[in-house]
């Protein structure tokens, strides 16, 4: 399987939006764990971990 | 009750009168390794002579948790049962965060295995039962105070300086297996670069004694309330000993810690009261590194002197046995003219690997332990909170994933629809038979094990014919109807067809002794 590129979820900016409002209000620590959770529940979700690392590779090259 | 050390005596070795015809095999270092090491080379007829600095056995317990696949190994050398009978056997390990149990592992689910899934003994006294069983054996001759102190090779033999209390003298051999542990003196005279990380973090080791009930399973805490934030971990072993270790951090300074006024209250709060007595204590950094190589043409590195690995996980001691377990049968071949040297190569090869699995998994282990301030941290503590309401995140929660032997990378014929964990480069799993165990009946030779059909005609090779009951099946065959395993001396198994092909059996076991395989 290789990592999807093209869009995938219905209503992107919902799921943008849905993203933003967890961290509203959240101090920048609470932030960090709160998106450490998150990678952490999505990475059990995709299941795949050749497909993880794919995940990994794109978003270190946008560094 | 605390171990009695009896001191072995020293007995003034004849080179130190006259030159020593050249040894075939010297071991330098009677640990549990080196002892290990003479007594299977005993097994196959071979003499040794193990040298030692020291004259006792480890001072301290340090290895406590004995893998089933090391008490496999200990059988063939006769301790195995008395290792069984001493221990504390145990299979469950649960792990907390805070005062919630979050993970626990059953390490041997299933029946119909000679050996349990674990053992905790102490280290003095399984070397102890070592050294009797190399006192009785004719093939073995243990040197206590005799110290090495400067090696040389030239081509076919490697020659070493030894210090006793009465002088010096030399010994040559056709092979020297280093098995002089982690601080190896041997290592640091061929030069030889020892590479790895080394953890910034400290913990406290404690065994102490006391009166109590604690099951014999294995505990462990993250951030317990007793041990401000840090982690800690409890163990039973026998004579009323129990193992703690306690996170220090990397600030902890290693000469105030080992006081007995700060560490006795440390252990208080672990346990809950003062009923107890210290009977060993220490401070480790903990490190992985291994040599690139474990093989320096006549000189072999087995044990803790090639690889050494953070402890949790067990996986010290029980990874230098089953170096014991893959260089035996092909020294004692290379040794007795029944193989060439790159056999040993093989030895090399198979190790190297395995080392590297286990640093792979106690690196992790420690890094789960102890993270670096920043991403390592955020992401080893939002697991640990996970872990309380997502079933996925517990057994991520890493406190040691314990000693298996590993499955070797072989190319070999192989039938997929037969069970996976007896593929060609696994160790053969064991399973009751008719007059006792599968183990017992394996081993020492390469052997053909024939289950459910006819033993092959013409075959040159000891056979073994089973029924196929319920465990052998499960085991061995899968879905196939019948099934012809090539096990190798270390009961690892080489090969498996569905059919019998005498010729192609016949090839692979001629490759394995050449070295090709
Ligand atoms: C705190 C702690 C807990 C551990 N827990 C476990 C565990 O639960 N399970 C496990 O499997 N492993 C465990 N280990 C690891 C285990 O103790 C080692 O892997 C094991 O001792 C290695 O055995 P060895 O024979 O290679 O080396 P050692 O036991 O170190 O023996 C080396 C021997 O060589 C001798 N020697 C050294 N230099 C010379 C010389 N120049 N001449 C002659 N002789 C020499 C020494 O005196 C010594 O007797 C633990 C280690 C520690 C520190």
């Amino acid at each position: 399987m290789t990592l999807k590129l093209s869009k995938n979820i219905d209503d992107q900016d919902a799921a943008y939006a849905a993203l933003i409002d967890a961290h509203q209000g959240l101090s920048e620590a609470h932030s960090i764990a709160l998106n450490a959770r998150l990678v952490l529940i999505l990475c059990n979700q995709i299941g795949d971990l050749d497909i993880i690392k794919q995940a990994i590779q794109l978003a270190c090259k946008e560094n | 009750m605390a171990f009695d050390y009896k001191p072995f005596e020293y007995v003034s070795p004849p080179g130190l009168y006259s030159a020593e015809p050249r040894h075939p095999v010297v071991i330098v270092g009677a640990g549990p390794i080196g002892l290990a090491a003479a007594l299977e080379l005993a097994n196959y007829g071979v003499s040794s002579i193990v040298l030692d600095d020291n004259n006792v056995v480890s001072v301290g317990s340090r290895a406590i948790c004995w893998s089933k696949r090391s008490l496999e190994i200990l059988d063939r050398i006769g301790i195995g049962e008395a290792c069984v009978a001493k221990g504390v056997t145990w299979k469950v390990g649960r792990t907390h965060h805070r005062a919630q149990e979050i993970f626990s592992f059953d390490l041997l689910p299933e029946a119909g295995h000679k050996m349990p899934a674990f053992i905790n003994l102490q280290q003095y006294h399984v070397e102890q039962m070592l050294v009797e069983k190399c006192f009785k054996s004719p093939f073995v001759e243990l040197r206590f105070k005799n110290k090495v102190i400067a090696i040389e090779q030239c081509g076919t033999e490697a020659i070493i300086t030894i210090e006793t209390p009465e002088g010096t003298y030399s010994l040559s051999a056709e092979y020297l297996l280093a098995c002089d542990g982690a601080r190896s003196p041997l290592r640091a005279m061929m030069a030889l670069d020892f590479e790895g990380e080394l953890f910034e973090e400290r913990f406290l080791i404690a065994d102490i004694e006391m009166e109590g009930e604690f099951p014999s399973e294995r505990w462990f805490w993250f951030e317990p309330d007793f041990h401000n934030g840090q982690s800690a971990l409890l163990h039973k072993q026998p004579d009323n000993i129990y193992r703690i270790d306690l996170q220090l951090g990397w600030d902890a300074d290693p000469e105030k810690e080992s006081d007995p006024k700060r560490i006795i209250p440390r252990i208080e709060k672990v346990i809950g009261h003062s009923d107890f007595k210290l009977d060993w204590t220490s401070i480790y950094t903990f490190q992985c590194r291994r040599l690139s190589r474990f093989v320096h043409d006549r000189v072999i590195f087995v044990g803790d002197s090639a690889h050494i690995v953070s402890p949790f996980g067990a996986r010290g001691g029980n990874g230098g046995l089953q170096d014991v377990d893959a260089l035996g049968w092909r020294l004692a071949a290379v040794v007795q003219g029944r193989a060439s040297p790159p056999l040993l190569e093989q030895y090399n090869a198979e190790r190297t690997f395995g080392a590297d699995e286990n640093l792979l998994n106690s690196s992790r282990a420690t890094r789960f332990m102890s993270p670096s301030a920043g991403a390592e941290r955020w992401f080893r503590d939002e697991t640990l909170a996970l872990a309380a309401h997502a079933d996925f995140a517990r057994p991520m929660v890493n406190s040691g994933r314990l000693s298996v032997p590993c499955i070797y990378p072989l190319t070999a014929p192989d039938v997929s629809i037969m069970p996976t964990q007896t593929r060609p480069g696994a160790t053969a799993i064991d399973a009751p038979i008719e007059d006792g165990w599968l183990l017992n009946r394996l081993g020492g030779q390469m052997l053909v094990l024939v289950i459910g059909c006819k033993a092959p005609e013409g075959i040159t090779l000891p056979v073994l014919t089973l029924e196929p009951t319920t465990e052998i099946s499960a085991r061995y065959l899968g879905d196939a109807a019948h099934g012809i395993y090539l096990v190798r001396p270390d009961q690892v198994i080489a090969a498996r067809w569905q059919d019998i092909e005498v010729q192609a059996i016949q090839e692979q076991a001629n490759a394995i002794w050449e070295g090709r395989l």
